[in-house]
């Protein structure tokens, strides 16, 4: 299905990622946003209140992150696409909700645009320390997907990608955005409504008597349908049966959870997305996402001068993680390095497919700021020697100047 | 008499007869889990009859609860039917709402759900007069987690967290909705049948925020804990002891320990309703470039 163009702002724009989020949500379809204002995030909510009175759709501000999320999932039920933004502290108030969404397949996109933590931290500046919460933040045990844009242009791409997905597998998916990309101004072009390919809602269309609201599909995705419809359908966050209607038992825990698990974890190959970079033949591959991702182009482009043969894996989809590959990469290479905004969060993902195979390198950083390119170079260099394999998750310090 | 005995005794043939409200409620899903003596079956049957009298589309009304004993009637009622999260009834509802506008939305909970751990969004849904109808099953206690204080526990009035007595100020639950800005207060008690019935109709077809609080019974916590018999005794004392005041200033409204309890109409009152207010705003603004929101995005 091609995107309806009221919501496609066509043309080349000077636009920062927070702005190109709300742009990207609007040409996928959006039609509800509720949110609530918080650094660094509040400028997709204002995008979100200017333009959608302009398009059909509507802008609410919430009192506060738990009633956003909660608004959003309840507006995805009458039939709208939504979604909502938060940062930092939101993001830990929204995660309840994370999970009933998780719980009640309802489709939404969740941005956060993280910052400095924990606690307030650094409410102004960028970090990438939320990429564990994202995976296992609300209670219980569920698979989630999660994309990692790196520019403006990126974030107008995988927001529609991030509603796309998010009606496939009827699943909250999160766009783990950052201070960086999102306050950052660039270049986007956005095409026009043809070219925008968009996921419509799976909705049931057979008799009414005959409805189960959780009967999947073969793919383990249910079919739904919206309020107001006939249906006379039951949602509930407690375990539920094929009809909706609670039965808090073992059975029905095995069959629900590890459904919700497993249309997530069955589907990989087909949600998992990532781009590699002189992989082959390569001695280091250094594996990022995020802004940190473009930092590291730098230091392979200075490590590549000095003749290492360095290549990169930048993440598109974080969650799933694309374990297949890193396992491959793993008996290839010598090391694999992953710089990240954080004391170690997906390194810890690299090393448990890396196997033993291959000596992992984390390059951490406190958030504030991006890394020194320096900082990933002189670990690249230190791991191409390759010598500590087996030894966990290693990390290179560099004598800093001054 | 024990269960056996009766089980031996011989039943007379009774005609199968269908339950007359079984074209609102999920009869696959009786028996409910309420105790026997609890005040929201009656509850449940005046919001029942009310939809009945009101010849409505019932594809068009949706309802929502939170979490607690209350939060299960969205489950029983055979209606588009949301059991969310402790305390957010009301912003799900507010999206469900704005997401189609011609749905009539109802959000069903308890004391505890929509004042406590939901105050935040009670008291912004009111403000913003969001157009739903908020019926709240005041008990004074946690009843589905064991007994406990809630917001609306009156002082002396014994919980298993309030083991000597609750000394707080609880809230009045029709002085803070007006406060607040609903368009519609009413309090009856779960044997009001009948006035409740029809509080619940007029608060229905009120456009805004209306809200209808019902003091019910928990005759298993709050009726034990605090030695006051069992359901049907408490039930017939806070009928017994209900004062009749449409009208009453709602400052007037506070609930004391098993002292007599004022029910009535009290607040009935015109305000714009959240997307009235949003397209007369926008159109104002925006003129031509604006078409007034109607949820057909």
């Amino acid at each position: 299905m091609k995107a309806d163009p009221k919501g496609v702002l066509t043309g080349s724009h000077y636009l920062d990622g927070d702005h190109a989020c709300a742009e990207g949500a609007l040409a996928a379809g959006c039609r509800f946003f509720g949110g609530y204002p918080i650094t660094p995030s509040t400028e997709v909510a204002e995008r979100f209140a200017q333009r959608c009175p302009l398009v059909g759709a509507i802008f609410i501000q919430m009192e506060d992150e738990l009633a956003s999320l909660a608004s959003v999932i309840g507006a995805s039920w009458s039939g709208l696409k939504s979604m909502t933004v938060t940062s930092g502290p939101g993001f830990s108030l929204m995660m309840e909700h994370v999970g009933l969404a998780v719980m009640t397949e309802t489709p939404l996109v969740l941005a956060d645009v993280q910052r400095g933590g924990p606690s307030t931290g650094l409410p102004t500046t960028t970090g990438q320390a939320d990429m564990m919460q994202a995976r296992w933040g609300s209670h219980g045990d569920y698979e989630i997907i999660a994309l990692s844009p790196n520019s403006p242009q990126e974030t107008f791409d995988f927001t529609i990608k991030a509603f796309n997905l998010s009606e496939k597998y009827r699943v909250p998916v999160l766009l783990m955005m950052d201070e960086c990309v999102g306050h950052m101004t660039e270049k986007v072009i956005i095409p026009a409504a043809e070219e925008i390919e968009i996921e419509p809602r799976r909705f049931y269309k057979g008799p009414q008597g005959k409805y189960l609201p959780f009967k999947p599909d073969k793919d383990m995705v249910p079919p739904m349908v919206k309020v107001g419809d006939g249906y006379r359908f039951h949602i509930t966050g407690l375990t539920h049966d094929e009809r909706g209607y609670p039965d808090m038992t073992v059975d029905c825990q095995e069959k629900l959870v590890r459904r919700l698990v497993d249309k997530i974890r069955k589907n990989a190959d087909d949600i998992i997305e990532f781009e590699e970079d002189g992989v082959e033949g390569a001695d280091v591959v250094v594996v990022a996402y995020g802004i940190t991702s473009r930092v590291t182009l730098r230091a392979i482009k200075l490590a590549r001068k000095e003749g290492i043969k360095v290549g990169i894996l930048r993440l598109i989809v974080v969650w799933p993680f694309p374990e297949k590959r890193i396992r491959e990469l793993a008996r290839q290479v010598k090391a694999l390095v992953m710089p990240e905004i954080n004391y170690g969060q997906v390194v810890l993902e690299l090393d448990r497919c890396a196997c033993g195979q291959a000596e992992v390198v984390l390059v951490p950083h406190g958030g504030g700021w991006v890394h020194d390119p320096d900082d990933i170079l002189y670990a690249i260099r230190q791991a191409a020697r390759g010598k500590r394999v087996g030894e966990g998750i290693v990390e290179y310090h560099r004598k800093k100047r001054g | 008499m024990c269960a056996q005995k009766i089980a031996e005794k011989p039943r007379p043939e009774v005609a199968e007869e269908p339950h007359p409200m079984e074209s609102i409620l999920r009869m696959e899903r009786i028996p409910h889990i309420w105790c026997p003596g609890c005040g929201i079956g009656t509850t449940v049957t005046a919001f029942a009859a009310a939809l009945e009298k009101l010849e409505w589309d019932l594809d068009n009304v949706c309802i929502v609860s939170g979490i607690g004993c209350t939060g299960r009637v969205a489950g029983y009622m055979r209606l588009d039917s949301f059991h969310t999260t402790h305390g957010r009834a009301i912003p799900y509802a507010t999206g469900i709402k704005l997401g189609n506008p011609k749905l009539k939305v109802i959000v069903f909970s308890g004391d505890g759900d929509l004042i406590a751990i939901g105050g935040n969004h009670f008291i912004h849904a009111a403000r913003r007069n969001i157009d739903l109808t908020v019926i709240c099953v005041n008990n004074f206690i946690y009843a589905m987690t064991g007994g406990q204080m809630a917001p609306t526990t009156p002082p002396k009035g014994y919980a298993t967290t309030s083991p000597y007595g609750s000394f707080e100020m609880p809230f009045n639950i029709p002085h803070l909705a007006e406060s607040c800005g609903a368009v519609y207060v009413a309090r009856w008690t779960a044997l009001h049948i009948r006035r409740l019935t029809e509080a619940i109709m007029e608060a229905l077809q009120k456009p805004g925020f209306s809200l209808v609080e019902v003091i019910t019974p928990c005759a298993n916590y709050w009726g034990r804990i605090n030695k006051l018999g069992v359901g049907l005794d408490l039930m017939k004392f806070y009928h017994q002891n209900s004062v009749i005041k449409h009208g009453e200033d709602t400052r007037n409204l506070g609930i004391e320990f098993q002292k007599p309890i004022v029910v009535g109409k009290f607040v009935d009152r015109e305000r714009p309703t959240y997307l009235e207010a949003y397209n007369k705003r926008l159109a104002e603004r925006l003129g031509d470039k604006f078409k007034p929101y109607g949820g057909e995005a």
